[in-house]
C-alpha cells in the first residue's frame, strides 16, 4: 500500500484524521464527533502536533500508548479536564525514572485514534505514526504488544479529578478487569496507558503508518470526486456489495453490541444479499453462507454517496451503503495474531482466509 | 357572545397560513398569504384577511395559536439575538472545551458576553463532582456585568441532578435582579453536555426575539379590536402559554413540521401514520405515533451549532413544487435547486422558461396552476422527471417506515399531488381536503403539554421516581395551559444505559391535555 507519511497535524487535519479513524473503527470504536472539537481546541491553544516514526525518537525514551476506557455515553456528558495526560506523564516518569518522549494511540479505530492528538498537543510531545491494532478491537489484550510477546508493564490510569492508579497486572485479563474497576470508580470514564516501553523495544511490535493512513483516508473521502473509488485504490480494498440495508438485528450482551446487518444489492448488485456479523465491530461478511471477508481483515460499511463510515449504532433500515473490505496488517496474519483476533477468537468456527484470496 | 372560535396560524418559508375553527373544529375561514421578508407583515396580512372574512363573528374569536419561524431565522441570520453570559458547573471536568468555543465565529460574536467553568455538577450516580463554587459565580457575574441580556446555566448531569443549576439561578437573581432572564439546561435538553449547553445558550439569546413576536402579534390583535388569548406552538406539536414561551423560546424551532403532522392527523382521524408535507422546496417526511410526531434521538444542528433538544424526526428530500428539472428527456435531473417564491414568474405554466415539478404535474393533469400552456417539446422530459421523483419518494418512505408497509401515507402541503397515489411501501395514500393548510390547522387544534426527563436506577426507588416524573410532567402541562381535569400522561420512554454498575434507564415522560375552556 503506497502511502504518504505526514509530519504534522494541524487544526485543519483533525477532521480528516477523524473520518479516517471512523472508517478504521469498522463499525465500532466510539463516535469521533466529540473528540474532533476537543482536539481542535487543544491545537488552537497549544499548537500543532509533530508526527514521528519510532526510529526518530530517542531509543531510550519512553513512549506512552494511550487510550480512553469506559462508557461513551458518559464521556459525552463528563468532558475531559485537559490535564489528565500531564498527570499520567508525571506518574510514568516517576515509576520508570525515564523521560516520556512521545505519545502513541493504542487503537487507531474510532475516537481512541483521534483523542491522543489532543494529549500530544497539550504535552508538547510528538505522536508516533503507529498504533497497536491498525483498527479497533473490543479488548485491551487484542493489541500488537501481546502478540509480539512484550512483557506486561505497570498500567497507569487517571481520571479528570487527577486520581491516579498504578498497578502491575499478571495477565491480559487482570489488566482489563483492574482498568475497568478504576473506570467505574471514576464515574464511568478514565484515561489509560499500558505497555510503557522505550521506543527501541516497540520497533517491530507496532502497526506502522496508522496516523498517516487515517488522515489520507479522510482526505480521500472529503476531496475525491469518487470517494469509494479513491479509498479502494488507497487501501487495496474490495467492494463486497453496493445496496440498501434490508435487515438489522442488534442486542446488547455483557457490554458488547452483537447482531448482524444485511445489505440487499441494488443496481449492478441487484439480487445479491450480504450479511455482516457484528460484535461491536464488523467481523465477518457472508453471502449465501460463503465467507467474503473476515476478521482480522477490515470490513467497513460506508455511506455510498459520501464515503463516510456508518457506525453499528447509526445503521438504519434502507440506508444506501457500500460494504468495503481490505487487508489487515501482516502482523495479525501470524499464527499468534490469528489466535488473538482471528474468527475463532470471536467464537466463529471458520478458517481465516486472507481477503486477497477470497473471491 | 361565546368565545367559540379560534385562529391557527403558521409562518412557513413560502406561505403564511391562517385558519379559523369553531368549537366543533369545523373550518369557518381560511387563507394562504405569501411570507414576507419582515415576517410580521405576512402574519398581519393573513390575520387581517380571516378577520375580515369573519366580519361580525370576529368577536367570537377567543384564542390565536401561532407557529413561527422567527427564532430559526434569527439564529440563521444572526439577527436580533440577545447577548449571553454562560456559566458551566462541573470543574475540574470539562475544562478541555469551553462554552461556545466550537461555535461559528460570527454567531459567537453575536451572542457571547463571557463564559466560565466553575466547581459544581454531579456524576451519573448523583455523587458530587465538586462543591458548588458560589463565590466564583458571584465574581463572574460582577466581573461580566457588562450588561448581558441573559444568563445560561449548565451543570454536568443536571438532567438527573439539577440542584446546582437551581442554586446558581438564585445567585444570579440576587446579584443581577429578579428580572434578569435565565435559562437552566435541565429544563431544555437531555444528556450530552455540549449539545445541551448550546441549546440553553441559544434559548437565552432568543428571549428578545420571541418577546418581539409576542408584542407584534398582540398589536395586530389589538388593532383588530379583539381580546384574545395568544399561544405559541412548539416542536412537538403542542402549545405554550405566553409566559412559558417567553422562558423557552427555543422550543418554537421545528414547530412548523410538527404542526403539519398534527394537522394531518386531525384531517384524517389517524393517530399512527406517515405524513409528508410537500412545499415549494422540499418534502418533509415524519411519523405520527399516538397522534404525536415521533421525535429524533440524534443531535440537531441549528445555524452551525449542535443541539439536542426535542425535535420531530424528519426526513427532508429536496423535492417540492418549485424544484427545477434539467438534463435530457432520457436522463432528467430533478433538483436539488428550486425556483422558490419565483414560481409564479419562472415556471413554464406562468410563461417563464424554467421547467419545474409543478409544470410536470400540470402536464400530467394532477395539478391545476398557471396561466400558460406548456410547449409540446417539453412534455417528454417533464414526464420522465416525475418517474424519478417516485423513486426518491419510495426510498424516503422505506427509511421512515423501516419497512413496515401497513402504514398509510397522508400527503399534505401545497404540492401534495407530487406524491403518486400508487406509491410503494405504504398501505394507501390519503390527500385530505384542506391538506394545503394542515400546518395552520395543526396549530389551531393543538393541546398543551409538559415533560420530565431523568436517569433512574432500577430498584427500590424506581416506582417512586416514575410517579414523581409523571406528576412533574402533568404539572408542567398545566403551566403550559392544559386543563388540570383532562391532562394525562401520553408517553413514557425508557432507554437502558449500558456500562454502569447498577442497571439504569433514561426515562422521559410526557403529559398533555386540551386547553382550559375560557
Amino acid at each position: 500500500m503506497s502511502q504518504k507519511a505526514f509530519t504534522q497535524i494541524t487544526e485543519g487535519d483533525v477532521e480528516d484524521l477523524a473520518f479516517g479513524c471512523a472508517l478504521l473503527g469498522t463499525g465500532g470504536g466510539g463516535s469521533v464527533g466529540g473528540a474532533i472539537l476537543e482536539v481542535q481546541s487543544a491545537i488552537r491553544r497549544f499548537g500543532p502536533v509533530a508526527v514521528v516514526q519510532l526510529e526518530d525518537v530517542p531509543a531510550d525514551g519512553l513512549v506512552m500508548p494511550i487510550c480512553g476506557i469506559g462508557a461513551p455515553t458518559i464521556s459525552y456528558e463528563m468532558l475531559n479536564n485537559g490535564g489528565e495526560a500531564q498527570v499520567l506523564r508525571q506518574e510514568v516518569e516517576r515509576v520508570f525514572n525515564k523521560p516520556v518522549v512521545a505519545i502513541m494511540a493504542s487503537e487507531i479505530g474510532g475516537s481512541n485514534g483521534v483523542e491522543p492528538v489532543m494529549w500530544a498537543s497539550r504535552l508538547g510531545l510528538p505522536i508516533v505514526d503507529a498504533d497497536t491494532m491498525g483498527r479497533a478491537f473490543p479488548e485491551v489484550q487484542m493489541g500488537s504488544f501481546f502478540v509480539g510477546g512484550l512483557p506486561l508493564t505497570p498500567i497507569v490510569l487517571v481520571d479528570f479529578q487527577g486520581n491516579v492508579k498504578t498497578f502491575t497486572p499478571t495477565s491480559g485479563e487482570s489488566a482489563e478487569s483492574g482498568a475497568r474497576a478504576f473506570a467505574v470508580a471514576a464515574g464511568g470514564v478514565a484515561l489509560m496507558v499500558d505497555f510503557i516501553n522505550p521506543a527501541a523495544m516497540m520497533i517491530g511490535n507496532v502497526i506502522i503508518g496508522s496516523v498517516s493512513r487515517a488522515i489520507e483516508m479522510g482526505r480521500a473521502m472529503r476531496y475525491a470526486q469518487d470517494p469509494i473509488d479513491q479509498l479502494k485504490t488507497l487501501l487495496g480494498a474490495k467492494v463486497l456489495i453496493t445496496g440498501k440495508i434490508s435487515e438489522i438485528e442488534r442486542r446488547t450482551d455483557s457490554g458488547f453490541v452483537r447482531g448482524s446487518v444485511t445489505i440487499s444489492g441494488t443496481g449492478m448488485d441487484a439480487g445479491r444479499e450480504v450479511r455482516i456479523e457484528i460484535q461491536n465491530e464488523n467481523l465477518i461478511a457472508t453471502e449465501n453462507g460463503r465467507v467474503l471477508a473476515s476478521v482480522p481483515d477490515l470490513i467497513s460499511v460506508l455511506d455510498t454517496q459520501t464515503g463516510a463510515a456508518i457506525a453499528t449504532e447509526e445503521s438504519k433500515f434502507a440506508m444506501r451503503v457500500t460494504v468495503m473490505a481490505w487487508p489487515c496488517d501482516s502482523l495479525w496474519r501470524s499464527a499468534q495474531g490469528l489466535k488473538t483476533v482471528g474468527p475463532r477468537a470471536f467464537g466463529y468456527d471458520i478458517e481465516y482466509v486472507p481477503i486477497e484470496k477470497l473471491s | 357572545m361565546p368565545l367559540d372560535l379560534r385562529i391557527g396560524m403558521d409562518v412557513g418559508g413560502t406561505n403564511t397560513d391562517a385558519v379559523v375553527l369553531d368549537s366543533n373544529n369545523r373550518i369557518v375561514a381560511r387563507t394562504k398569504q405569501p411570507t414576507t421578508k419582515d415576517v410580521r407583515q405576512g402574519v398581519r396580512s393573513a390575520f387581517e384577511y380571516v378577520i375580515k372574512l369573519l366580519d361580525a363573528d370576529a368577536k367570537r374569536v377567543g384564542r390565536v395559536m401561532l407557529g413561527t419561524t422567527h427564532a430559526t431565522n434569527a439564529i440563521l441570520e444572526r439577527r436580533s439575538l440577545g447577548r449571553v453570559a454562560a456559566i458551566r458547573l462541573g470543574a475540574p471536568a470539562s475544562l478541555s472545551l469551553g462554552p461556545m468555543e466550537s461555535w461559528p465565529q460570527d454567531l459567537r460574536d453575536a451572542v457571547c458576553v463571557d463564559t466560565c467553568i466553575l466547581g459544581g455538577g454531579h456524576y451519573v450516580d448523583g455523587r458530587r463532582i465538586s462543591p458548588l463554587d458560589e463565590d466564583g459565580i458571584r465574581t463572574f457575574l460582577t466581573r461580566t456585568a457588562q450588561n448581558p441580556d441573559a444568563i445560561a446555566i449548565t451543570s454536568i448531569f443536571s438532567p438527573t441532578s439539577p440542584v446546582d443549576e437551581l442554586r446558581a439561578c438564585k445567585i444570579v437573581k440576587e446579584i443581577l435582579g429578579e428580572n434578569m432572564a435565565v435559562s437552566m439546561s435541565h429544563e431544555i435538553g437531555s444528556l450530552g453536555l455540549l449539545e445541551r449547553e448550546n441549546a440553553t445558550i441559544l434559548n437565552s439569546a432568543l428571549f428578545d426575539v420571541i418577546g418581539q413576536v409576542i408584542t407584534a402579534m398582540q398589536d395586530v390583535v389589538d388593532q383588530a379590536g379583539l381580546t384574545v388569548e395568544l399561544l405559541l406552538t412548539q416542536n412537538d406539536g403542542t402549545l405554550m402559554a405566553l409566559d412559558f414561551a417567553r422562558r423557552f423560546p427555543i422550543l418554537t424551532i421545528g414547530s412548523g413540521p410538527a404542526n403539519s403532522l398534527r394537522g394531518a392527523a386531525f384531517l384524517t382521524g389517524l393517530s399512527d401514520t406517515i405524513v409528508v408535507d410537500v412545499g415549494g422546496t422540499s418534502a418533509d417526511f415524519g411519523v405520527l405515533v399516538n397522534g404525536y410526531p415521533r421525535e429524533s434521538a440524534a443531535a440537531v444542528e441549528i445555524g452551525g451549532v449542535r443541539t439536542n433538544f426535542r425535535m420531530p424526526d424528519l426526513l427532508s428530500v429536496a423535492i417540492g413544487g418549485g424544484t427545477i428539472i434539467s438534463g435530457t428527456s432520457e436522463q432528467p435531473i430533478v433538483g436539488p435547486k428550486s425556483v422558490g417564491y419565483r414560481l409564479t414568474s419562472d415556471a413554464l405554466v406562468y410563461g417563464g422558461s424554467t421547467p419545474t415539478l409543478s409544470d410536470a404535474l400540470v402536464v400530467e393533469g394532477r395539478f391545476e396552476l398557471g396561466t400558460h400552456t406548456v410547449q409540446a417539446s417539453e412534455l417528454a422530459r417533464l414526464k420522465s422527471a416525475l418517474r424519478n421523483v417516485s423513486e426518491f419518494i419510495t426510498d424516503a418512505i422505506d427509511q421512515v417506515t423501516l419497512g413496515n408497509t401497513h402504514l398509510p401515507l397522508v400527503a399534505v402541503g401545497g404540492a401534495a399531488s407530487l406524491i403518486p397515489d400508487d406509491i410503494k411501501g405504504v398501505s394507501q395514500v390519503i390527500y385530505p381536503e384542506h391538506g394545503d393548510i394542515a400546518n395552520a390547522i395543526g396549530a389551531a387544534i393543538a393541546w398543551a403539554s409538559g415533560h420530565w426527563e431523568g436517569v433512574v436506577p432500577y430498584g427500590d426507588g424506581f416506582n417512586a421516581a416514575v410517579t414523581n416524573g409523571k406528576a412533574v410532567a402533568c404539572q408542567r402541562a398545566v403551566q403550559a395551559g392544559a386543563d388540570p381535569q383532562q391532562v394525562e400522561v401520553v408517553e413514557q420512554i425508557e432507554t437502558p444505559l449500558s456500562y454502569l454498575t447498577t442497571p439504569t434507564v433514561r426515562l422521559i415522560i410526557k403529559a398533555a391535555g386540551p386547553l382550559c375552556h375560557i
